[in-house]
């Protein structure tokens, strides 16, 4: 990034206690990067980093060959290989038929004893600093970037150290006969670029937005946000709270808000099960709040570190009694950033609970962005919020209690009453996750009833018609208006799919694609009109079900003899190729022959 | 100038009648009940704790016990089966300067809730904990509780109940509370004064209040005979001494299932931060209130973008 280009990466990791075959990629181009793109070109292979793992009778298998075997399908034609001969035994490597491999598909393979350079100038594991060093040889890239990073990281004789690892690497590299084709692209930035995880796009919107509480329990992917918000809060003035269980996260969040804190809790999957009943208390009781659900492959544990977009259904009905909440799914970190904030303002100018549903894939997914993007004001407003002002001339019953929960409120946004917060003068009333009067006292009038319940789920319409009046739209389309086939998804795989369309473009075919992140409310003004433009459309999600199509038909009500599903639930996200290849083969009919993917067919077809 | 006028605000004139909320008056516990005097207790207390209703945040979970939010006036917050505590110290730590209750039920506090009320505990948060322990389910019509005595006969345990009861006080102690009592019903006058304890208590303090049941747990009748601990000389020891108070708990819990009801004060500690306090000490909490910062024209909000270009770049 700091050498003007365009960064994305996407990490890999075994939910496992140690070791396994971890690894990252990275994608860089000199324009904007938008998937982890289709296959590598340059694997730099460091091996198991404890070293020590058991091979004999091991239940995951050769973990010190992995980091070769397991990438060998997605090493491009004219890739590169650089491995740490200091690491593999040279009778491994033969079994692993490296060579011939290589010869088929023209690799070009540099083994380097990573850890005998590591060791000259420091320690073994340092290596990686070493395996850094060659790469920049091989593909073209001077140093100083990376000495940068190292100075500004370390300190002392470790900084020292790397340094001549790296510089000692490079200067080897120099040396070989290079015989690949591959070198870094030029780019140059306009402006200063950040490089933000999905899991930074969420907090830092929420810290922009007046979120000073949180409160939360670990569980991947969720607690990369959790952290973040807990090591900055105590500088931002604010609080946050590691807690017993989910149960008291998604409470507490309830209590701060309540007391007038612009708050936020979330979990993963498995732990937002148990934040059901605090969101409906939200619904009922008319708590602003923000929770963030980050989806990992389900059910149950399922794959903790492996993504999936399996918990639509989960964040849209979860909880007793008809839902009224608002869910967005972010695609990539600017979105993260904006509809966090959105989420905010809007649960607090209606008071319901307003969610981010994300996955492992954005959680830690890095990419770079222009720092004046985040360049604008806070908004620690409360929202429908009364002072003690406006509180003396608000409505109250006879005995002064204060009417919190009127039928028919005067405020700006109907159907919203303007809340009061403890310790006001003349503010006090009662909130219950019983129906209620217009006081807050418990009420099982049917009038009452049938009023409170219409006017509570009367807000998510006043939302929707905001969201529709508002310049910028939460949907994001992609390729040409009068394309005559359509692929539509949600949340991270949009961007993918984006991909997808421009490799489809170039191939003569006619499409576009949109990526949906309203989910409730669902906007269907935007959906229906792209839905009727095109002739047939593949909806495009990671998980068993089709929820996503599932959720179009549901809302929309017609539509099903065009929609076709494209499904991955593998653990993994998409390649831009898995998609163009469904499309392709799918288009007029056609019934692919998915590896990783499943595909099924329009109703009706 | 504070966001928060009511509180603490010694200009107002305060009477116990202030608590009784227009909307519901009476209260609607059957005839008999011991809910009806921790009500009562609670608004005794009030005056003389020099609280107003506007600067009382009471916070209940569900059951009979819940209801009392219904027939107290003040800000009130009626929250889940078992999840007044979560509830409750979140508002204490966005506004220490609130009076936070929470009240409960034994099924409530000690079943669903138990791993709030262990940890609120532990933590020490700075408010008083009602438990209207009755020993039954009440609301749901006589089922079995996690204080019921072992042998308990119901519609859910037909054959009696084969488990042991939960001992409330010990429990508390165990996990860390700094004030742990034990009113009844049958004594209004020490109810009141221990709820006046507890909530003047920088600390979290648990007051275990049985309060008979007369249409489900006809066994438990009235609570007594009864004995004031602090009262009587066969339990003469320091309530601030962790051990002395664990064997008198002990005493009172195993008593109170052979026809002997010992109440008052088991444990005091004091000197220990409360811990918002301790938040505070190390930096984890501001150390003006949270809530009056966003009533505040004048507050500067940090901004992300600088975090980003010094951090991400």
């Amino acid at each position: 990034m700091r050498s003007g280009l365009h960064i994305y990466t996407h990490r890999h990791y075994p939910s496992r206690i140690r070791g396994g075959h971890t690894y990252v990629e990275v994608r860089a181009g000199d324009e904007p990067v938008r998937s982890r793109g289709n296959g590598f070109d340059f694997l730099l292979c460091l091996g198991d980093s404890f070293g020590r793992s058991e091979t004999e009778g091991a239940f995951y298998g050769n973990e010190e060959l992995k980091p070769l075997t397991e990438q060998f399908d997605e090493l491009n034609e004219g890739g590169v290989i650089v491995y740490d001969s200091g690491q593999f035994d040279e009778a491994d490597i033969a079994r692993t038929e490296l060579a011939e491999r290589a010869e088929e598909n023209d690799w070009h393979v540099y083994p380097v004893d990573l850890r005998s350079i590591a060791r000259e100038h420091g320690r073994a594991i340092m290596r990686n600093t070493a395996g850094v060093g060659v790469t920049a040889a091989l593909i073209g890239q001077d140093l100083s970037g990376f000495e940068e990073l190292l100075k500004e990281s370390m300190s002392g004789e470790m900084m020292e150290a790397n340094l001549n690892v790296l510089q000692d690497a490079y200067e080897r590299a120099q040396e070989f006969d290079m015989s690949h084709d591959i070198t870094l692209p030029e780019g140059s930035h306009e402006e200063q670029h950040a490089m933000l995880t999905g899991s930074d796009g969420i907090a830092y919107g929420a810290l922009d937005s007046g979120c000073r509480f949180i409160s939360g329990y670990p569980m991947t992917p969720w607690t990369d946000v959790f952290s973040i918000m807990s090591q900055k809060l105590p500088k931002y003035g604010g609080i946050s709270e590691q807690v017993e269980d989910e149960i008291a996260a998604a409470t507490l969040a309830l209590g701060a808000s309540h007391a007038g804190v612009k708050a936020m809790s979330g979990s993963a999957g498995g732990g937002f099960a148990l934040m059901s009943e605090a969101l409906g208390l939200a619904e009922m009781t008319e708590t602003p709040i923000v929770y963030i659900e980050a989806m990992r492959a389900g059910p149950s544990t399922g794959m903790p570190t492996k993504t999936e977009q399996g918990d639509l259904e989960h964040v849209l009905y979860s909880s007793q009694g008809d839902s009224c909440r608002i869910v967005f799914a972010p695609a990539n970190v600017r979105e993260m950033y904006e509809q966090t904030r959105l989420a905010f303002e809007l649960a607090y100018d209606y008071h319901l609970p307003a969610l981010v549903v994300y996955d492992q894939k954005l959680e830690g997914e890095l990419r770079s962005v222009p720092v004046s993007f985040f360049d604008r004001e806070p908004d620690p407003d409360l929202g429908a919020t009364l002072t003690e002002e406006e509180l003396r001339d608000a409505a109250h019953d006879a005995s002064g209690k204060f009417k919190r929960f009127q039928h028919y409120p005067d405020g700006e946004r109907e159907g919203v009453n303007p809340r009061s917060i403890p310790g006001q003068k003349g503010g006090r009333f009662l909130a219950t996750g019983n129906e209620s009067s217009p006081t807050g006292h418990i009420s099982e009038d049917t009038v009452n009833r049938k009023r409170q319940m219409e006017r509570r789920m009367g807000k998510l319409e006043s939302v929707s018609a905001e969201l529709d009046e508002r310049e910028a739209s939460n949907q994001a389309t992609y390729g040409d208006d009068d394309a005559a086939y359509g692929i539509l998804t949600w949340g991270s795989t949009q961007d993918t799919a984006f991909e997808a369309v421009d490799t489809l473009d170039d191939a003569g075919h006619s499409v576009k694609a949109m990526g949906v992140s309203d989910l409730m409310p669902f906007p269907d003004r935007e959906v229906t009109e792209f839905l009727e433009s095109v002739s047939e459309c593949l909806v495009v999600e990671m998980n068993a079900s089709g929820q996503f199509r599932g959720l179009v038909q549901r809302e929309l009500g017609q539509f099903g003899p065009k929609l076709s599903s494209l499904l991955k639930f593998n653990g993994e996200p998409y390649r831009s190729e898995e998609v163009v290849a469904v499309f392709e083969e799918s288009i007029d009919g056609g019934q692919p022959d998915a590896q990783n993917v499943k595909y099924v067919p329009a109703t009706g077809d | 100038m504070s966001a928060f006028s009511a509180i603490d605000d010694e200009e107002q004139e305060i009477d116990q009648n202030d608590f009784t909320p227009g909307i519901e008056p009476q209260a609607t516990w059957c005839p008999g009940c011991g809910d009806f005097a921790v009500l009562k207790a609670l608004k005794g207390a009030m005056p003389e704790l020099g609280r107003t209703p506007d600067e009382v945040l009471l916070v209940t979970g569900i059951g009979c016990s819940g209801k009392l939010n219904s027939y107290f006036e003040c800000y009130g917050y009626h929250s889940l089966h078992g999840r007044s505590l979560p509830v409750a110290r979140a508002a204490k730590l966005a506004n220490p300067g609130l009076e936070v209750i929470a009240a409960g039920g034994d099924g409530d506090g000690y079943g669903i809730g138990g791993n709030h009320f262990m940890h609120t505990a532990r933590e020490n948060h700075d408010m008083a904990y009602i438990v209207f322990n009755n020993e039954i389910f009440g609301l749901t019509k006589g089922q079995t509780s996690p204080t019921s005595p072992k042998g308990h006969k119901s519609k859910t345990q037909p054959h009696g109940s084969a488990k042991d009861p939960v001992r409330p006080l010990t429990l508390a102690l165990s996990s860390g509370a700094s004030y742990i009592a034990r009113a009844a019903a049958v004594n209004p006058r020490q109810a009141k004064n221990i709820l006046i304890e507890a909530i003047e208590h920088d600390g979290f303090a648990h007051v275990d209040f049985l309060t008979q049941c007369p249409t489900w747990n006809k066994d438990a009748k009235q609570y007594i005979p009864y004995t004031d601990i602090q009262d009587s000389d066969e339990y003469d020891f320091d309530t601030s001494d962790r051990r002395e108070a664990a064997d008198v708990m002990y005493e009172a819990e195993t008593k109170i299932h052979e026809g002997e009801v010992l109440t008052g004060r088991f444990y005091q500690e004091t000197g220990r931060p409360s811990y918002g306090q301790e938040k505070r000490a190390i930096g984890e909490a501001p150390d003006q209130p949270l809530a009056e910062r966003y009533f505040d024209e004048d507050a500067e909000w940090e901004r992300a973008v600088d975090d980003i270009a010094a951090h991400h770049t």
